[in-house]
């Protein structure tokens, strides 16, 4: 018997009858052909986030992106009140102009102008070209003509996007709050700006970008990857997972867990670290001073009143995920080759006031850790053999239903992209 | 005559034997040494710790923990080395998580080094 109460359809997958059914294809999972086809018809179409606000706290802060996917690099930086983005590349020849002893390397800093390393070039924060070495040495230039190429750049709930997308009339282009859309915008109220102590991790995995995030918008596989992590009264076969709430939106798509709220379990059913520290995967079990302006009725659009977590995935590979006691963090999945791809993940607390905070926000991520290392490995070893032998179309369940929508939307903004 | 001064504050003298090798400042750091150490000796090191963790944070909290002093530091960071031996000691009776293979996540940023 389902634990949670389906849509009338009888299943949350019917009740976005567009998905269909039957056997869903990874084939966009292992062809280098498509990937290449993925670099222009999505990468290079949709918003991309690429950081936050607080990452660039004063006049001329900048930080640097590395996007494989897209063959480039962004220079972010805060001219004043606006933020803006350009291309990482000098007017003259092309050399790299923001980097610092490592040119692969993403890098960060504060700056009054960016200077060319290489013929001494300067551009002010507002990208326009401010000085040429030997000027008079030049034919009919005019400074004017040599601005830094601008990425268009947006900024959501403190998230900074850029659109790489430069084919389409600016007219046409989709602002970023439409693109966006009411389900993901609906949680813009959540407090991100008094969530600032971050803990970040990154991981090169060996895996296509999609067989990734499958893990992760998926609890299906909770109950058996990570079982050893339960206390052993647990039956994993027996509990199974069902999920209070799955929706679509465009190409974006979220669910509620019902989450553990592991405070409240007796204590042979807790790791005995986690109930001295009063924190673990789940979070620190004491919410911030502000928890009411956590609990937004955005993260329960289904209208639960009991949510552990809410994973919001903003097409196309920018998850936020939002926790019941009042934190959040965030996953990226940047693609580099067709089978591989650099993971970033950040945890986002309150700002610990003492050492007991401190150490349950320790607990939390090195939690976070464990169990995702778990699915890291995993995933390698579905890439391996995916594709092998011909078997390119599986079945998916009601459970992972957003597994489907997210291969169905690849495919999709290909087929358009090759239509025009 | 007073002894040498040890990493941890004084009251943690029954700790200082595990200073050395723990009191990492880095996950990175305290990562290797858990995969460095036998399950013996993490289970020593947890056994130590478990019953003083909360007297080391009640200390700690006397500070503002942008303001530590280098011992309360320390002790910070052997209590960030307990929470890396936990899931050894408690879940996996083994240095490293099963099944993990060569995967790796590194942890570029905190909020308190």
């Amino acid at each position: 018997m389902a634990r949670f109460p389906k849509p009338a359809e009888g299943s949350w997958t019917e009740h976005y009858p567009e998905l269909g059914t039957g056997l869903v294809s990874y084939a966009d999972s292992i062809a280098p052909e498509f990937f290449e086809l993925e670099r222009e018809a999505i990468f290079k179409r949709a918003w991309l986030h690429v950081g936050r606000v607080e990452q660039l706290p004063r006049n001329g802060s900048y930080f640097t992106r590395e996007i494989a996917v897209a063959r480039t690099s962004v220079v972010i930086v805060r001219d004043g009140d606006e933020i803006r983005a350009f291309h990482n590349i000098c007017r003259h020849r092309g050399n790299k102009l923001v980097w610092q002893d490592f040119p692969r390397e993403e890098t960060s800093g504060t700056a009054r102008q960016f200077t060319c390393k290489y013929h001494g070039w300067r551009y002010g924060l507002d990208g326009a070209c401010a000085f040429v070495q030997q000027e008079g040495e030049f034919f009919d230039l005019d400074k004017a003509d040599y601005g830094l190429v601008p990425v268009h750049c947006d900024v959501w709930a403190g998230f900074i996007f850029v659109n790489l997308d430069h084919n389409s009339d600016p007219a046409n282009r989709q602002p970023l709050r439409e693109f966006l859309g009411p389900m993901i915008t609906a949680i813009e109220d959540f407090p991100f700006d008094q969530l600032t102590a971050r803990y970040g991790f990154r991981a090169e995995v060996p895996a296509n970008w999609k067989v990734f995030m499958d893990a992760l918008q998926e609890q299906y596989h909770a109950p058996i990857v990570h079982r050893s992590q339960r206390p052993e009264s647990f039956d994993a076969h027996a509990a199974g997972f069902e999920a209070p709430h799955y929706q679509i939106d465009g190409p974006h798509r979220m669910f509620n867990s019902p989450g553990i709220r592991p405070w409240e379990l007796p204590e042979d059913q807790i790791k005995a670290s986690e109930q001295l520290l009063r924190g673990g995967l789940f979070g620190p079990w004491d919410p911030p001073d502000f928890y009411e302006a956590t609990q937004i009725a955005g993260m329960r659009p289904g209208g639960h009143e009991r949510v552990g977590v809410a994973l919001f995935e903003i097409w196309p590979s920018f998850g936020i995920q939002l926790w019941e006691r009042g934190w959040y963090h965030t996953y990226q999945h940047w693609p580099t080759s067709y089978d591989t791809h650099i993971f970033e993940c950040n945890q986002y607390f309150a700002p610990a006031r003492n050492a007991h905070e401190l150490a349950a926000q320790e607990m939390t991520a090195v939690s976070f850790k464990e169990f995702a290392l778990q699915d890291d490995n995993l995933i390698a070893s579905v890439q391996l053999t995916m594709g092998s032998g011909g078997l390119t179309e599986f079945p998916l369940c009601d459970q992972e239903v957003l597994c489907r929508h997210l291969h169905k939307t690849a495919q999709e903004w290909v087929s358009v992209y090759q239509a025009s | 005559m007073t002894a040498a001064p040890g990493l941890l504050p004084s009251e943690f003298a029954d700790l200082e034997r595990f200073a050395e090798p723990w009191c990492l400042a880095t996950e990175g750091e305290r990562w290797a040494q858990r995969h460095a150490s036998s399950i013996e000796e993490m289970r020593e090191f947890y056994e130590a710790m478990f019953p003083r963790v909360d007297a080391a944070l009640v200390y700690c909290d006397g500070f503002s923990l942008d303001d530590l002093p280098d011992d309360a530091r320390n002790l910070m960071y052997l209590v960030f080395s307990f929470v890396m031996v936990s899931f050894p000691v408690e879940v996996w009776n083994a240095p490293r998580i099963p099944d993990v293979g060569d995967a790796n996540l590194e942890r570029v940023a905190s909020p308190f080094i």
